[in-house]
């Protein structure tokens, strides 16, 4: 195997790697809901993704997930929560808020319809 | 928006029993007395069911039935205790709410504006709550209050605040500008394919050989105008590239974004540094891939777009038939409003041609109203006095009056509205094959082209680097995940629209695909199958007496009577244009029978126990009298002075196209089975003239959902068709619960679907429309699983050994900008779609 060819293998081998690593590896770093008196409530940017996107919150609790969605691309304009039964639709630039009363201790993941941008919520 | 919070929290309209709640404000309410003084005068109103005074606030809150009096009325009453009444509460959704420090600004100009009473804005839900006096001010006047208030917030119009009525010109103002990217693209791929090949132009060719500087100017210009295709038209690629980079996930725009800079970033390499190839022959750019995948990809995605706009055209439909004015007594005098500043209680005013701006009951006049757009029923409704009518439907001949029982978002039309919006957003379980997919599907692309750069370098013909990098660039292109995602949520979005405008309401993805697998369908009988009100069906005569006569002398008797039976055959009665006579001595015998005296007869009518008493002979009619039993009907003996006279039955019977919506059902391939309370031969009767194959009678109500289940048991998928009252648990249990309403009662909370108008060929519809949206879904996951499995091994160069075809880059990007517009664009054959009805 001439050098070039050596150098080329092992560059695109170590690529796969790091698409590997950054994409499907990815630490989630939840974020605790705030509390405020009774109810949870948690700001969510919608923006090429959620931020953020692991919301942390306790087990029945009520939770209110204020989205609010800074973009136009099409991708984002509906959020879905499959597990509540619930679905959204994000105008960009207003809050839209969902109130849900998480029961069982888990993990829940809501999307956009496509599934493309997703978020978790963790519920402790 | 209020809209979409509360949605979730159980708002249900506070109607217990006919029972509204209002606030009135009285601003000089200052003791104790006056609030005693309008109590008492409030305990006197007629309809007032109870009244709270609230000092502090200066409020009274009065349970009332608007069946009885009106909002208007009351505060006319406390108005005659000598106290200012009048404040009304109002919510508007406020847009453009950027600050906090707007917020207490909002409040402060709409505190300031004439007649407001008090106002609070609530950031969050970007509502501001308003209380004002109707008398003084107006929506109008709110408005401008808050663009005088120097913050760029504004009142949104209150109905309108649905997204889909913004979303056009969003969205046309998206296609427009993608439009403008394609032809940027467009021109500049036009120089960039002629002289990519230039050595296919003899006259070019001669002038530019291989490898001159004459060459290497043309491709650097070339280049340079390639530069704002890339950064301009493909702009999108790269910001949604790094957004969702930056959240640690790839999408499309990661896919393209990649791919035309690779070939860029080629072109550039070969253009400036030609030495650094192993022969300088060699050094060729492909310019061309960048700027047609880009002008193709805009294409695709702006056709994309304009079929997505119409993908939602029903819920436009929809929001469109909304009202913008209404015209409303206020204070004796007609008044044009906008249909925003309508309250409860209002008495608003409907000339012909007029669209009913709200929900209400017809309180003056009489009218037939067109209310195919609700219910999908093209023949106009007769409305009179005591009747519902329904904002968004159009008033065709007579003038009338009515009072508003609902207003704003809780009108029948904005929960319409809500709930297909609702459920075309809804996830349908075949998505979890793509959810599954989705999120490895783009890394798993990137992998792939990078280890088909790899092999076609390590094992590739020569040139390599030149093949290498077109397979990259290819296989990258050709990639499509939005088919993929696409392919079920636009065809819910056609199929449950489509639903909407055939007055069936679809409340998710789920009972779309479920309504789909039934294989049982549950009927209730009564309100379903029948009509659900007992009505005259025979009327037999002995011997010299007349069918009229006899009519109308059980009539006259029945009229006395409060048996719902009888009010039957008194309608009849009236129906047939017969006049009551004058009875006398009128008796209701319990458990046999009415007497009277007519035209000083005796007249009896009652069953053989009334008969027998009287020595009555019966002969021939007691065998009439079974038959008619047997037809399931309830029937009855008429004597005159002790001489039968004949016969009279009413029945229940079944809806005009009942049974032909079964016989569609059969068709469909379906069992269908009736469930009844009744007895097992009435129940016999009406699924025999119905034509129903099983007929589960003697249920009681309770037992209802446990024969669902055992249907269930026996490995049946069941819908249970009812309406939704008392059938709400078998509803429940069942695997699809359809509630058939009588006009637009659509709150029915536990039902998969809603037909809004009462035929049974709703039931067809629905499994129609469920089956044709799955039909399509499945086409489109075919395709666009198919398009990936094909495409991308096609470009990895997987033919080249055997066959030595290699896709261009160019056939790529065309193909990946084709596959999604046509996802969308077979969804949109949906819209096609049209339902089977009764005789056509």
């Amino acid at each position: 195997m001439m050098l070039d060819q050596l150098i080329v293998t092992s560059v695109g081998l170590s690529l796969v790697l790091l698409i590997v690593w950054f994409f499907w590896m990815r630490p989630t770093q939840g974020r605790w809901a705030a509390l405020d008196g009774r109810v949870q409530e948690a700001l969510i940017s919608v923006k090429g993704g959620y931020t953020p996107d692991t919301v942390i919150v306790r087990k029945g609790m009520p939770v209110r997930l204020h989205f609010r969605r800074l973009e136009t691309a099409s991708c984002s304009e509906m959020v879905l929560l499959p597990d509540f039964g619930k679905s959204l639709k994000l105008p960009t630039n207003e809050t839209v808020t969902v109130e849900i009363l998480p029961n069982i201790a888990g993990e829940f993941e809501f999307a956009c319809q496509m599934g493309m941008l997703r978020g978790k919520l963790i519920v402790e | 928006m209020d809209q979409v919070s509360e949605r979730f929290s159980q708002p249900q309209p506070s109607m217990h029993e006919g029972v509204e709640k209002m606030v009135l404000t009285v601003d000089d309410m200052h003791c104790e007395s006056a609030g005693a003084d309008i109590a008492s005068a409030l305990r006197l109103t007629a309809g007032v069911t109870r009244s709270r005074i609230n000092l502090s606030s200066k409020t009274v809150i009065v349970d009332y039935m608007p069946a009885c009096t009106s909002s208007n009325k009351i505060a006319d009453v406390v108005r005659s205790t000598g106290y200012t009444v009048g404040a009304l509460r109002l919510r508007l959704p406020v847009s453009g709410l950027d600050c906090a420090s707007c917020v207490r600004q909002i409040e402060a100009a709409l505190e300031a504006a004439k007649g407001v009473v008090a106002a609070s804005v609530d950031p969050v839900r970007a509502v501001a709550e308003v209380e004002y006096r109707p008398a003084e001010t107006g929506l109008a006047v709110l408005k401008e209050a808050v663009a005088a208030s120097g913050c760029k917030a504004g009142i949104a119009a209150a109905s309108s605040h649905d997204p889909a009525t913004v979303a056009p010109d969003d969205r046309e103002r998206e296609y427009r500008q993608l439009m403008w990217k394609f032809w940027l693209g467009a021109v500049v791929s036009v120089p960039n394919v002629l002289f990519m090949y230039p050595d296919l132009l003899p006259s070019v060719a001669e002038l530019m050989p291989p490898a001159s500087d004459a060459r290497r100017i043309l491709w650097a210009v070339l280049g340079i105008l390639t530069l704002p295709v890339l950064l301009w038209s493909g702009s999108q690629f790269f910001v949604g590239a790094w957004q969702a980079l930056k959240h640690r996930s790839a999408n499309m725009h990661t896919l393209i974004a990649l791919g035309v800079s690779a070939a860029f970033a080629y072109s550039v390499v070969a253009t400036a540094f030609p030495h650094i190839f192993p022969d300088p022959m060699l050094a060729e750019p492909f310019w061309d891939v960048t700027t047609v995948v880009i002008a193709l990809v805009v294409l695709g995605l702006a056709l994309e777009n304009k079929a997505k706009g119409r993908t939602s055209a029903a819920i436009r439909k929809l929001v469109g038939m909304q009202a913008k004015t209404a015209r409303v007594v206020r204070d004796g005098a007609e008044i044009d409003i906008p249909v925003e500043e309508v309250v409860t209680g209002d008495i608003v005013v409907v000339r012909p041609g007029d669209k009913i701006p709200v929900d209400g009951e017809v309180t003056e006049g009489a009218s037939s109203v067109d209310e195919s757009m609700i219910t999908g029923e093209p023949i106009p409704v007769e409305k009179s006095i005591g009747d519902e009518v329904v904002g968004g439907t159009i008033n065709k001949t007579g003038s009338f009056r009515f009072r508003a029982t609902k207003v704003g978002k809780d009108t029948a039309l904005a929960n319409i509205i809500r709930m297909v919006q609702e459920a075309q957003g809804s996830k349908a379980p075949i998505q979890r094959i793509v959810d599954s997919v989705s999120s490895y599907f783009v890394p798993t692309v990137m992998i792939l082209a990078v280890l088909a750069f790899v092999a076609w370098y390590d094992f590739g013909p020569e040139p390599r680097i030149v093949f290498s990098t077109i397979v990259f660039v290819t296989t990258l292109i050709i990639a499509c995940p939005c088919a993929l995602g696409l392919a079920t949520p636009t065809s819910l979005t056609v199929g449950i629209g489509k639903g909407a405008e055939n007055g069936i309401l679809i409340r998710s993805g789920d009972a779309l695909q479920t309504a789909e697998k039934l294989t049982t369908i549950v009927l209730d009988k009564t309100g379903t199958i029948t009509k659900g009100e007992p009505a005259l069906t025979d009327i037999i005569s002995f011997a010299e007496f007349e069918e009229k006569r006899l009519l109308r002398l059980v009539a006259t008797l029945e009229s006395k009577s409060e048996h719902p039976l009888g009010e039957a055959i008194v309608r009849a009665t009236a129906k047939r244009g017969l006049e009551l006579l004058t009875a006398s001595h009128f008796e209701a015998i319990p458990g046999k029978g009415i007497s009277g005296h007519i035209d000083g007869s005796v007249i009896r009518v009652g069953n053989e126990k009334l008969m027998a008493e009287e020595n009555i002979a019966l002969n021939s009619a007691m065998t009439i009298w079974q038959g008619l039993a047997d037809q399931g009907k309830t029937p009855m003996y008429i004597a005159v002075d002790r001489r039968i006279a004949g016969l009279v039955a009413v029945a229940d019977t079944i809806k005009d196209d009942s049974a032909a919506a079964i016989s569609a059902l059969h068709d469909l391939g379906l069992k269908v089975a009736m469930l009844t309370g009744d007895n097992r031969r009435t129940a016999k009767a009406i699924a025999r003239e119905a034509g129903i194959d099983e007929v589960i009678a003697e249920v009681l109500p309770q037992e209802k959902s446990m024969r669902v289940k055992e249907l269930q048991a026996k490995g049946e998928v069941v819908a249970m068709v009812g309406d939704g009252i008392n059938d709400a648990p078998a509803l429940a249990s069942a695997d699809i619960g359809l509630a058939i309403g009588t006009g637009t009662d659509v709150a029915i909370e536990a039902s998969d679907i809603t037909l809004i108008k009462g035929s049974l060929f709703g039931v067809v519809t629905a499994i129609d429309i469920s089956r044709a949206t799955m039909r399509n879904v499945r086409q489109n996951l075919v395709g666009a699983f198919g398009y990936n499995a094909l495409g991308i091994p096609l470009a990895m160069g997987f033919l080249y050994p055997f066959f030595g075809i290699l896709m261009s880059p160019i056939i790529a990007g065309a193909a990946m900008a084709f596959s999604s517009a046509t996802v969308v664009s077979n969804a949109n054959r949906l819209r096609l779609f049209k339902p089977k009805r009764a005789g056509s």
